[in-house]
Parts: C-alpha cells; sequence; structure tokens
C-alpha cells in the first residue's frame, strides 16, 4: 500500500503548494489593488483614526477634532465660528471628501505627507500616536469677524489684502455654512449636505474666489491706470475732451451718465463722480489690446491660486470697439472675483507692484517644526510707481470729496482711497444691480490693507439705494479699521 | 582489566523516543503564543494585558498534560504531531482574543444579539476538553486494531451523526447552512465527529474488501474498471455526499467524505481507476447542484468576480452578502501585505459576521500578513506529513487506512478552508482545524490528534525482544 500512500502524500503536499502560491498571489501581487480598492474601507478609517491638525489663525485654531466614538471613523472635525471661516477652511467630511484648506493641505492635516515621514517614524518607535501637522494661515480674526459681521444677512463677499506681501487678512462670503453640519457620515450629515445643495442661495459657493461678477464703476480704476500708462491721459487734473452724451462706436447709443457734469471732465473729477462717458471714450483710445494687456497684468484671464484656486476674472480681448468701450466701464463682457478687484486695489496701494496674493503663512509639523513657509512673491508690476501714486491721489479724492465717503476711517495719519461700484446686470438692467466697493488704507509706512466689498442683493433696500458708497463702503471701512487697529 | 567489549549481536538497541525533542517542541509552542498574546495586549491597550500570566499558565498546563500521557503511554509517538496542534490551538485562542476586542464585533453582537459574550474563554475551555479527548483516547485506546470490530457500528454512527442537522427541532440553521444541532444552549457541529467516525468505517470495510475492489475488474483502455457490482460502495457514499450537500447546504463537509473515500479506496486498492472515478463523480454532482441549488450558486458567483458581482447582485439578497463577505476578505488579505499590519492593528473586523470562526485565516493574513500565513500553511503542511508518514510506518493495513485517512482528510479540510477564504474555490463554510473559534471542531481535532499518535507509537514502537533462546543457556562465553 505505501506506493499509493506515497502517491497520495504528493498530492496533499501539491494542496498546500497551491495554497502557498495563492496566497502570495493574493497578498503580494494584488496587494496594491486590494489596499487601495475603493470598496476598502482600511483607507478612510485610517484617514479618521487619528486627531487632524489644525487650521490656525492669529496663533488659536479655527478648527478642532472630536473623538465621535463612531466604531469606524473615530475623530470628526469640528470647527470654531464655522460660517464664518467656512470660505477660508473649506470643510473636511466623512461622508463627502473635502474642499480648499481641508483638502489641499490634507496631508499635512492628517499627517500622511512624505515631508512628515520622519515624525511618523519616530512616533512609531516613541509610542506616540499619528498626528496631523498644522497649517498656519495669514488671516486675521478682527477682519474676518468685521467683514462677516458687516456682510451679516446680506448676499455678498469680501476679500482683504496686505498689499505689501499679499498676505489674505479676509475672505468672507455670505450666506456661508458651517461645515460641522455634515463633517460626519450619517444621516444627519446626509441630510445638512442635502439641505445646502438643495438651497437657491448657494451657500456652499465660495463668492469671493468662485464667482465673477460684472464690476461696474470700479473697474474704472484700471482703465485710468491703461490711460495713464498709455499716455492717453497726462496730467489727471487737465480736461479730457469728452463728450456730454458720447456715442459709443459702432452703435446708435449714447454713453449714460448718472451724474452730472461730466462734459470734458478731467481724469481726476470723472473718478470722483464716476463718468462713465469719461472712462468709456478713455478705454476706447487706448483700445482693446493695451486695456486687455493691462487688465491681464492685474491678474484677469487667469486662474489665482492662493493656494485655493479663484477662477479667471474676464475681460474681453476680442471684443469690438463698442464692447471695449463698455468693458472699459465694467460692463459687457468684464466679470471679476472680489479677489481680483482686491488685487487691483492692493497694486495700486502697493506703488504699482502686484504681490501673489497668498493664505498659508506656515506647515508645521505636529511638534510644531516649520515644514514650509511661504515667502511673499510679486506677480507683476501693471504700473509705474508714478502712476500708482497718481492713482492713489484720485481714489483719496474719491472718498474725500466723492462718492466713497463712507468708506473714511478718520484716523490719524490714515489716508484712505476708495472707489464705489453699482452693477448693473440682468436683461435690460432688471435685476437689483451689485454694490461694489474697493478701497486701501496707508500710512506713512505703507499700506496695510486694500479690500473689494461686493454685495449682491439686499432685502429690504431700495433699489436707488443700492449704491456701492451706501451699502458696502461700510463694511470695507470696518475691515480697514479692523487692521488698523491690530496694528497699532 | 582490559575494556570489556559487548560481544551481543542480537538484542534490543532502544530506538530513541523522541519525547525531550517533544518537550523542547512544545516549549516553543507554549512560548510563541504568549508573546502573540503580549503583542496583541500592547497593540490594543498598549499595556501588558492582565489575563496573560493566566493564559500562559493554562497553555502551559494543558501541553504538560498532554506530554506527561503521551510520555507514559505512548513513548514512542510521533514527536511533532503534539507540539503542532499546541501551537495552532494556542494561537487561535490568541486571534480569537484579539477578535474580541474589536469594538466593531462588540457593537455588532450587541445590535444581532442583545449582548455581547467573548468567545475566547469559551474557546480555552473547549480546549481544555480536547486535551482531555486526547488524553480519553491515548488511555482507552491501547491499541488501534481495536477500532476495527467497531467497522458498522461507525457507520451508523456516523450515518446518525450526518443526519442530526436535519432533525426537526434539533438542527439550527446558520446563514444557510444546516450543519448545526443545539443541545441545551450548546451548538454542536456533528460533522466534525461524523470524521472521525466515517475513517473507521473506511478502514474497516476497506481493509476487508480490497481484494475485492483491487482484483476483480476489466480492463478497459488502460484502466481497470471495477465490476457493476463493486461500484456499490461509492455509489453509496457519493449519493450521501450529495444529499448533505442538497440537504444541508454544505458544500465543504460533502466534498471532504467524499475526497476522504476517494482517497482511501486509491490506497486500499491501488488502483487508479477509482480515483478517475470519483473525480468524475464529484465533477458530475458539483455540475448537477451548482445548476440548481441558489445556495451554491452564489458561492460560486462570489468566487468568480467578487467585486464585479457585489456590483450587480441585487441588494439585500444571498448572493450580495456572500458577495460582500468575499470582498471583505480579499481585501483583509490585501490589506496585510507582506509583513502583515502586526496584531491587533489590522481591520479584519469589517468582516463582521463569523470573523473568528470560517474567516479567522484572514485575520491571520492582514495582521501576520503573507509571512505569518505561509508559516500556517507550513505548519498544517507538517501535520499532514506527520499522519502521512505514520501510515507508511504502520505495520498493519487497517492503521495504514485510518491514517492516511485522517491525515487526507486534515489536508482536505486544510485546503477547502485555506482555498475558500483566500478565493482559490468557492467558499465553504468549515473551519480551519484548530484555529477557528467552535467547540466541535476544537475537540473533534484533538481527537484526530490523538488517534494518529496512537498509530504512530505502535507503528515506531521498537520489535518486542525476541524470545529468550533456549539455546542461549548453553553457549556461554568465555571471558578471558
Amino acid at each position: 500500500m505505501n506506493k499509493p500512500l506515497r502517491r497520495v502524500a504528493i498530492f496533499c503536499g501539491l494542496l498546500i503548494l497551491a495554497l502557498l502560491v495563492r496566497d502570495n498571489w493574493l497578498q503580494y501581487v494584488r496587494a496594491d489593488e486590494l489596499n487601495a480598492h475603493p470598496k476598502n474601507k482600511r483607507v478612510t478609517i485610517e484617514r479618521y483614526s487619528n486627531e487632524r491638525g489644525n487650521i490656525i489663525v492669529d496663533g488659536k485654531p479655527i478648527t478642532g477634532s472630536v473623538d465621535s466614538g463612531d466604531e469606524f471613523y473615530k475623530y470628526k472635525r469640528t470647527y470654531v465660528d464655522g460660517p464664518m471661516w467656512a470660505p477660508v477652511t473649506g470643510y473636511a467630511s466623512q461622508a463627502f471628501d473635502a474642499s480648499q484648506i481641508e483638502k489641499i493641505e490634507d496631508g499635512v492635516l492628517t499627517g500622511n505627507d512624505d515631508r512628515l515621514f520622519f515624525d511618523r517614524t519616530l512616533a512609531m518607535f516613541t509610542g506616540e500616536k499619528k498626528k496631523g501637522g498644522d497649517v498656519v494661515t495669514t488671516l486675521s480674526g478682527a477682519a474676518q469677524k468685521a467683514a462677516f459681521k458687516g456682510l451679516g444677512n446680506k448676499t455678498g463677499a469680501v476679500v482683504a489684502i496686505e498689499p505689501s506681501t499679499g498676505k489674505i487678512l479676509a475672505l468672507a462670503s455670505t450666506p456661508s455654512y458651517d461645515p460641522a453640519s455634515f463633517a460626519g457620515y450619517h444621516n444627519a450629515d446626509a441630510k445638512a449636505w442635502q439641505t445646502l445643495e438643495k438651497d437657491k442661495n448657494k451657500p456652499k459657493l465660495n463668492r469671493a474666489l468662485r464667482e465673477i461678477y460684472p464690476p461696474g464703476s470700479v473697474f474704472k480704476v484700471v482703465t485710468a491706470a491703461a490711460a495713464l500708462e498709455n499716455g492717453a491721459v497726462k496730467d489727471i487734473n487737465a480736461q479730457t475732451d469728452t463728450p456730454e452724451g458720447w456715442k459709443i462706436p459702432l452703435s446708435s447709443r449714447e454713453m449714460v451718465n448718472h451724474a452730472s457734469g461730466c462734459a470734458n471732465a478731467s481724469l481726476n473729477r470723472a473718478l470722483e463722480i464716476s463718468c462713465n462717458s469719461v472712462f468709456a471714450k478713455l478705454g476706447d483710445d487706448v483700445g482693446v489690446e493695451k486695456m486687455t494687456e493691462m487688465a491681464e497684468k492685474f491678474g484677469f484671464n487667469a486662474e489665482q491660486f492662493v493656494p485655493v484656486r479663484a477662477v479667471a476674472s474676464v475681460y474681453d480681448k476680442n471684443a469690438d470697439r463698442g464692447g471695449n468701450a463698455l468693458s472699459s466701464i465694467g460692463q459687457f463682457n468684464t466679470a471679476t472675483t472680489p479677489l481680483q478687484m482686491a488685487m487691483v486695489t492692493a497694486a495700486i496701494a502697493n506703488d504699482g507692484k502686484l504681490m501673489k496674493p497668498y493664505m498659508i503663512d506656515e506647515l508645521r509639523a505636529p511638534n510644531v517644526d516649520l515644514i514650509k513657509k511661504t515667502e511673499p512673491e510679486e506677480l507683476s508690476r501693471p504700473v509705474s510707481q508714478k502712476t500708482a501714486q497718481q492713482l492713489q491721489e484720485m481714489m483719496e479724492n474719491v472718498v474725500t470729496n466723492g462718492t466713497g465717503g463712507n468708506a473714511d476711517v478718520r484716523m490719524d495719519g490714515v489716508k484712505v482711497g476708495g472707489k464705489t461700484g453699482t452693477a448693473q446686470h440682468g436683461e435690460k438692467n432688471a435685476k437689483r444691480p451689485y454694490a461694489w466697493f474697493i478701497s486701501y488704507a496707508k500710512t506713512d509706512q505703507g499700506s496695510p490693507v486694500a479690500v473689494a466689498v461686493i454685495v449682491e442683493d439686499s432685502a429690504g433696500t431700495d433699489r436707488e439705494d443700492i449704491s456701492g458708497g451706501g451699502l458696502a463702503a461700510p463694511i470695507a471701512k470696518a475691515v480697514m479699521k479692523a487692521v488698523l487697529k491690530n496694528r497699532s | 582489566m582490559s575494556v570489556v567489549t559487548n560481544t551481543t549481536t542480537i538484542g534490543a538497541i532502544e530506538a530513541p523516543s523522541r519525547r525531550n525533542t517533544e518537550l523542547a517542541l512544545l516549549a516553543f509552542a507554549v512560548v510563541i503564543p504568549v508573546f502573540a498574546y503580549l503583542n496583541v495586549g500592547l497593540a490594543i491597550d498598549g499595556e501588558v494585558p492582565p489575563g496573560m500570566l493566566g493564559y500562559g499558565a493554562g497553555l502551559a498546563l494543558l501541553a504538560g498534560v498532554a506530554h506527561l500521557v503521551v510520555r507514559k503511554w505512548a513513548p514512542y509517538a510521533d514527536p511533532l504531531l503534539l507540539p503542532l496542534a499546541t501551537l495552532l490551538n494556542g494561537m487561535g485562542l490568541v486571534l480569537i482574543w484579539r477578535l474580541d476586542q474589536s469594538p466593531r464585533l462588540i457593537a455588532l453582537a450587541k445590535r444581532s444579539y442583545g449582548a455581547f459574550s467573548p468567545s475566547a474563554p469559551n474557546q480555552m475551555m473547549y480546549s481544555a476538553i480536547g486535551i482531555a479527548m486526547f488524553v480519553a483516547v491515548l488511555l482507552l485506546l491501547k491499541d488501534h486494531r481495536t477500532l476495527q470490530r467497531y467497522t458498522y457500528i461507525s457507520m451508523v454512527v456516523a450515518l446518525v451523526l450526518l443526519l442530526l442537522p436535519l432533525v426537526p427541532g434539533l438542527g439550527a440553521d446558520v446563514f444557510g447552512a444546516k450543519i448545526w444541532i443545539r443541545v441545551g444552549g450548546f451548538s454542536i457541529q456533528p460533522g466534525e465527529f461524523a470524521k472521525l467516525v466515517l475513517a473507521v468505517f473506511f478502514s474497516g470495510y476497506l481493509m476487508v474488501k480490497r481484494d475485492a475492489l483491487a482484483l476483480a475488474s476489466r480492463r478497459f483502455m488502460g484502466l481497470y474498471l471495477p465490476r457493476g457490482r463493486d461500484l456499490g460502495p461509492i455509489l453509496t457514499i457519493w449519493a450521501v455526499s450529495l444529499l448533505i450537500l442538497v440537504f444541508e447546504n454544505d458544500l465543504g463537509t460533502s466534498l471532504l467524505f467524499f475526497g476522504m473515500f476517494v482517497i482511501m479506496l486509491y490506497v486500499a486498492t491501488e488502483r487508479t481507476s477509482w480515483v478517475v472515478m470519483g473525480l468524475l463523480m464529484s465533477a458530475g454532482g458539483a455540475v448537477v447542484v451548482g445548476s440548481t441549488a441558489s445556495h451554491v450558486q452564489s458561492r460560486v458567483q462570489a468566487w468568480l468576480d467578487p467585486f464585479e458581482c457585489l456590483k450587480t447582485a441585487p441588494e439585500g439578497t444571498n448572493m450580495a452578502y456572500a458577495c460582500d463577505q468575499m470582498t471583505q476578505v480579499l481585501m483583509s488579505f490585501g490589506s496585510g501585505g507582506i509583513l502583515g499590519t502586526g496584531l491587533g492593528q489590522g481591520n479584519s473586523d469589517l468582516i463582521q459576521f463569523a470573523a473568528n470562526s470560517d474567516f479567522i485565516f484572514a485575520t491571520v493574513g492582514e495582521e501576520l500578513g503573507l509571512a505569518g500565513v505561509m508559516v500556517f500553511l507550513l505548519f498544517y503542511g507538517l501535520i499532514i506529513e506527520r499522519g502521512v508518514r505514520t501510515a507508511l510506518a504502520a505495520r498493519d493495513p487497517f492503521g495504514k487506512l485510518l491514517a492516511m485517512g485522517l491525515s487526507g482528510a486534515f489536508a482536505l479540510q486544510v485546503f477547502v478552508v485555506a482555498g475558500g477564504v483566500m478565493g482559490l474555490i468557492p467558499l465553504t463554510g468549515m473551519t480551519m482545524p484548530f484555529l477557528a473559534y467552535g467547540g466541535s471542531s476544537v475537540i473533534a481535532n484533538w481527537a484526530l490528534v490523538g488517534v494518529l499518535i496512537r498509530i504512530s507509537d505502535t507503528a515506531r514502537r521498537p520489535a518486542p525482544s525476541p524470545a529468550p533462546n533456549p539455546d542461549a543457556e548453553m553457549t556461554q562465553v568465555v571471558r578471558p
């Protein structure tokens, strides 16, 4: 009986061998595929098994991590003043992924970033729990609060930038949402998410970075810059050759002015009372090519990354003469993000030097070691120092004598320059116009803050009252005041 | 005085009993699981688990008792079988204890049964009963040949055991498979014991009938085909296996019994034709059942492409459940990689139901990795190898057949279970010997090892010293 016994023994050996081969195929060849399979919960379990790092403003975290006691995903994101900071932080949800800073710096926040490799390895040996690193932002709590409070229950957005560095100081968007309301993955979270998705006021839209609006009159500073740089205007106080009722090229219509006294008004005066005819004519004099060039130097027609992506603002480079004239007063196809207008203002306030806007100052390891610091970076020089100072003179005149009086902070040694805008939109301009205001504050040490404010619509405000000066300027003033107070 | 030289030519040279080897290996078989236990405690709670001393002492006590009994009553037994079984049993306890700590499985138990009770203490008790069974086998079974007397009683007992789960009121349906009976709060899997009893019946039966089955045949196309009337036994076993499959929904048990019978038939008759017939019959049975029983169909679907089947299967059906289970098991293995996550640090509890019984090998795969799984497979391979070696060494045909039948069944069980969870073959509801949670399995497998040890003791025992030669008195060696 021994011969068949030996054969059966070989057969049993083959069975074991088959198992060994199969196991190698499963755990070696297919390991990566199975490990990263979308159905494999381990990746997300691991992701939420440790405390997430925090996003920090003014040295204090505006986020947190709480042990939710859940059997699968342990730590859940919490937020301090969630709706106020949502346009900055974005959200980190167990069910709906993450957005904005929470998404972009996810590696650092979870602690999985390659740059944290040594921290992880060290923690493995010392037996410490893995922790995420922190993201330190450039934002100012006071400025953000002023912006958010100023917008109140109106729909709009505020962006404030430190002109000399490009640091974003405030980034508010209303109506907002509380990212904590759907941080988990349970039914309540799904419900909160659905409600936000369906809300026709689009609370999840980051209006400061992701929405483009017709800028209206605030765009006139760009046209003024182009006119000065290209020699269309030599002296800001000299009369321009502009008839009242200037006819739009290639059109039978005349340019309508809402202010009186625009005939042959000087550039300074035209900005002060916001003459459409003067700027439309100047835009036409400069031409679509030079106008586009100036707008693009300020950042138009390109996405900006702060490092959260901001959509590209538009200056139509293929516009015909009539279109270009309308574009020059911020209508026609011209559309801009609030961030873009803040960049324009900041460049002017910074004597012509446009700094790349950013909102992440430092990335820090869990042990507070610095991983990366963002250095201010020059993006471009749209205008010369001389032109910038002329533009400042005119913008300050707008606040002192013109439509922007509501923005004057009235502080010693502080000069404020600004420009109002009331942009019409919709079929036959039937919809409520957008109220714009851009402004900067300047001391003898340079400009600490430039702001752009837009208020989309305000229920209960009479249409006549919707003007940049009335609705938006007070918000800009509050933000500037907050920044100035913080400095002193 | 010069040096005395031994001039005796005939004498009992004491064969090495290898008991000390066994003792040394047992020390490892106890220490390794104790370290694994410590490892789990450190990984989960960050401190030395309080039960470690009790666990170590308990395992050492069981191993010590078993060793002493073997030393006294089976001194020439194979030295590897006991340490291997102890090691696997000990590691199984650690893995079950580790899964007891899983918050997910605790929550699941509370959701499903209203309360959670840890499995490890029960398994410890089953292990103790298993060792007691092992000791009882060695004490009561002084010579394995006495089992021959019970050939036909064994057959009846085996049939009763196999049919028990079908008795109304006694049998319990657990996730489709009716292989359990409930007696006074305990669940028993009679099939595990039937495996042993059937091996006894097959050995006794085949020993008597082997000549008839081997010699009376016709040659056809190079094969010796048996006569029609000799087909009776294999047809009966085949039919019983199919009945088990159809009525108890248990693919594993039916495959195991039929496979065991074919192996023993082949060994007894040395006729390849029986193997060919066996393969053809199981293939035929598989096709018939596979195309009719929905239970088997969903298992086959889950085996072919679990991820695809998960997408297509309607939600809430058996098939979706089987596929989901399979994907979880595969991802558990895949996530282990080469070295595994380390004990206590994996997520094999995502498998949820039966994570510590049918799917315990997935925990080995995830937490000990490819390396750990290969080690375990080689341990099983070694047990099988020692069993086959015992069969080779056995001097009587009954012992040969019994040892081969038991090791063959063990090999098939390991292959069917491990192959099932690793997706090599369709999944069946059987348990990994010694590792998986379950009293019947542990007790029956300890009895199996007891019988193998008994046969190997008889096989390796030196021949009794020759009867004293009456002439020896006369021829005296004269020493100078």
